[in-house]
């Protein structure tokens, strides 16, 4: 045993010595890259010639962060997991049991009563401390409710986990009343609004394109001319035509599900990653049809003033028929959305209900098996040309319902909302969320779309970084560093199981290391 | 005639570059069946790494010949590319290497959206002009040639030379044709097959930033969200030349360059990427091994 202790002491100094000098590579890597990109801005001087504007602060703040992440992974984080997992196995211990330290019951009571307490002397707070020393505490109260709330969670994994639909309905359901009984019709607006429908349209379009993606396995990367094909078919009809949303909702399904047929056609031979490359290029080429073909869709100004949904001709508006006047209601803004917020719900529930029976349907499983094996499935006997149509068409009509959502709630569209990096972003939902699992995916776009919109919430970074910072400015560059590190981190996604409909005898849950995908 | 024979110059000047970046694609993929699709934005970055090289030049050595300063640009661009490529690879793509099929495309889409945006967030979104680098024209029976159109299509023929030569004839080259045959085998035969493929992503990233330099001296101008529409189309350029092929790449970007310019001239401007993506469509719909690559066998 002492031999054994004598080494662990020279491995500890060998350590140190090695994480230094990975630590000054890294540092000197991180010089390289930049230098010239963080260190040096080509800004623009008055008469609009490019000047250099040096960051040397920045750059040296980089460098070093680097260097510190570096040589603490190397000298404690990796030696720590190593030994935890030594431990696991020597104990026979469940991995979870990290989870349950951090997760303690005395932690979770302090945070609870800090919460409490800070939202109790809120007011006396404004008053006494600084901005800074403000924004320190609201950054303090955010991360105790965090904290509380995962904790919650947690301890009611089992419970949540057997009900998580059913009580992810009762929860949205409630969402709306809820938010305006703490922050007023005005104050609700943002939450109801940036956070909640927002979120919704992307767990729909994530849904819709998992149907193509998950269950059929046909790889999209131009999901979003779909869900342009859906907005521009409510914009153009209703402006030429004067239609209503409730007729046009369905039409522009039906419109974007025979696109999905027309641009299904021409790719049926096609697999793995050439598909999805011709989908970006039908993609790209109905977005630049829409910015070029200006005589129907006013190009790059886009169609503005499109007419608002109604709740059975009741319109939510402030003259004497409206609904807030109907109801004796005083006028807000906020009951349309409201009721924007029951339509784009009651839309991603169709989808799933919709994707949930389908999946029982022969059709759902001839998706499933194409998925898998595409030779088996053509050697079985299953009409690929027929099931990949039906995938496509399906797929796109509810890109197509999402699309005029879009439409009737911006009441303008344009090209610019409909680029490739939507495309992109919903694929990513999609994959992250585990292809295939509902709940997965509904995670992923909360994690994602809400976690970069709550950036904009973080007002106290500016406070820690100085009045220029702007954290939306970050938005997409988190949002592509979070898929990349989800991806390498879990790349079966958030919920990583791939479980067949179908089985014989006995259910086994397929881990999706098992089975290979893009072949046959 | 003239016109026409003027618009073969530029689109063949044009073509050089997409050829120049879709020789990063086809040697990815060749050799790891992945599409990198940060590859554009990578070229973007390497436009930029000379931006910021030539403000340097002209800022503490003014007056400086301007060979001298675009043979600078060239190197320092080049070389950060190939770093950043490196790394990227390390970090967003070796991990995935034994997932599924879809794994590394996220993560490059991932990548391609954190460069740009990197590049948006440190150099502003604004368009970024310079001034010409050279400027002579040459009359030639009635055409206008350009010094810089004659640089790119020299740079771009002394760079697939090299490059041919590299992959055909060197160690390095079998290696990396060895791998991209099967991996398995030539790490048992001794390759280092993880170098080997780090190695393919530098020099395709090289000569990535030399395409941006290219770019930035041809057009005089810079701005973030460059990467994305030449990446496509140097991408269908890969891919009508025959994905995995050398010569191909660049047959391809010079036909992709050709049918950009004789589209615009007689055709219509507006719709002319729209042509790139119908050609891209068209090419993987009916002849997905392209010009000159090897037809793709199905296996069960």
């Amino acid at each position: 045993m002492a031999n054994f202790s004598n080494s662990v002491d020279a491995d500890g100094s060998a350590r140190m010595a090695r994480a230094l000098r990975e630590a000054f590579f890294a540092g000197l890597i991180a010089l390289g890259m930049f230098a010239l990109f963080v260190g040096l801005e080509s800004g623009q001087n008055i008469r609009n010639e490019l000047v250099l504007i040096p960051h040397p602060k920045t750059l040296t703040i980089l460098i070093l962060a680097v260097m510190a992440a570096r040589f603490l992974m190397v000298a404690y984080v990796s030696p720590y997991l190593a030994s935890q997992k030594v431990r696991n196995v020597t104990t026979g211990e469940m991995p979870t049991t990290s989870a349950a330290r951090f997760f303690r019951l005395p932690a979770f009571i302090i945070a609870l009563v800090l919460a409490v307490a800070m939202y109790v002397f809120a007011s006396q707070a404004e008053q006494s401390l600084s901005p800074t020393g403000l924004a320190y505490f609201g950054m303090v109260r955010g991360l105790a409710v965090i904290y509380a709330i995962a904790c919650f969670f947690f301890y009611f994994r089992v419970f949540v986990g057997d009900n998580f639909a059913k009580l992810a309905i009762v929860a949205l359901v409630l969402y709306p009343p809820v938010i305006v009984y703490f922050f007023g019709f005005q104050g609700s607006l943002k939450w109801i609004d940036n956070f909640g429908i927002q979120i919704l349209i992307y767990v729909m379009l994530a849904w819709g394109l998992n149907i193509v993606v998950g269950l059929a396995g046909l790889l999209d990367l131009g999901y979003v001319a779909f869900y342009a094909v859906g907005a521009y078919s409510y914009a153009l009809l209703s402006s030429y035509f004067g239609l209503s949303f409730w007729v046009l909702l369905p039409l522009a399904g039906i419109l974007a599900a025979f696109w999905g047929m027309i641009l299904g056609f021409p790719v049926l031979r096609l697999r793995g990653d050439y598909l999805a490359i011709v989908t970006l290029a039908f993609g790209e080429i109905i977005r630049l049809v829409l910015i070029n073909w200006t005589a129907v869709t006013k190009g790059t100004f886009g169609i503005s003033g499109i007419a608002k949904a109604t709740l059975f001709g009741i319109k939510f508006d402030a003259t004497k028929t409206g609904f807030a006047a109907l109801m004796g209601l005083p006028p807000s803004s906020a009951y349309y959305k409201i009721f924007l917020f029951y339509i784009i719900l009651a839309l991603a529930l169709l989808t799933a209900f919709v994707t949930i029976r389908l999946r029982r349907m022969p059709i759902g499983r001839a998706w499933e098996a194409l998925r898998e094996d595409e030779i088996a499935c053509r050697a079985l006997g299953i009409n690929t040309v027929t099931t990949k149509l039906t995938a496509f068409a399906i797929g796109a009509m509810f890109g197509g319902f999402a699309g005029s959502f879009f439409a009737v709630r911006q009441g303008f569209v344009s090209p610019e909302s409909f680029v490739f990096l939507e495309s992109a972003v919903i694929l990513a939902i999609v994959v992250l969320g585990g292809m295939g699992s509902l709940t997965g995916i509904a995670i992923a776009a909360v994690v994602m779309v809400g976690g970069t919109e709550i950036l904009r919430e973080l007002s106290f970074l500016k406070v820690i970084f100085g009045p220029d910072f702007t954290p939306e400015l970050y938005r997409m560059l988190l949002f592509g560093l979070a898929m990349v590190v989800v991806m390498v981190w879990k790349p079966r996604g958030f919920v990583g199981s791939r479980e067949p409909t179908a089985f014989l005898n006995e259910r086994k849950a397929v881990s999706g290391s098992f089975t290979k995908e893009g072949h046959g | 005639m003239e016109y026409f024979i003027q618009q073969l110059v530029n689109g063949l000047t044009l073509g050089s570059i997409y050829g120049l970046i879709a020789i990063g694609y086809t040697m990815v993929y060749g050799i790891i069946g992945m599409i990198n699709f940060a590859h554009g934005d990578i070229f973007m970055l390497g436009g930029f790494a000379a931006l910021i090289v030539y403000l340097l030049l002209t800022t503490f050595f003014v007056g400086i010949p301007a060979a001298l300063a675009l043979l600078l640009m060239l190197i320092v661009a080049m070389l950060v590319t190939a770093l950043w490529n490196w790394r990227i690879e390390r970090v967003a793509y070796r991990p995935l290497r034994g997932s599924f099929r879809l794994a590394p495309l996220i993560t490059a889409i991932g990548m391609s959206i954190v460069l740009s945006n990197f590049i948006q967030v440190t150099q502003g979104p604004r368009n970024k002009p310079i001034p010409q680098l050279v400027s002579s024209v040459y009359e030639v029976f009635g055409i206008s040639i350009s010094l810089k159109q004659i640089i790119i299509v020299l740079v771009t023929a002394v760079l697939l030379t090299v490059f041919w030569y590299i992959v055909n004839k060197t160690a390095l080259g079998r290696a990396q044709r060895a791998t991209e045959q099967d991996r398995k085998m030539a790490a048992l035969l001794g390759i280092d097959v993880d170098r080997t493929i780090s190695i393919t992503f530098v020099m395709g990233a090289a000569l990535a930033a030399v395409a941006g330099t290219m770019y930035l001296m041809y057009y005089g101008v810079a701005v973030f969200t460059d990467g994305f529409v030449p990446g496509v189309k140097a991408f269908t350029a890969a891919v009508l030349g025959g994905i995995g092929s050398l010569p191909g790449a660049v047959l391809g970007g010079i036909l992709i360059g050709l049918i950009e310019s004789i589209w615009s001239a007689y055709f219509s401007i507006d719709y002319k990427d729209v042509a790139t993506f119908s050609i891209l469509a068209i090419v993987l719909i009916f002849k997905p091994s392209g010009i000159l690559g090897r037809p793709e066998v199905e296996k069960v």
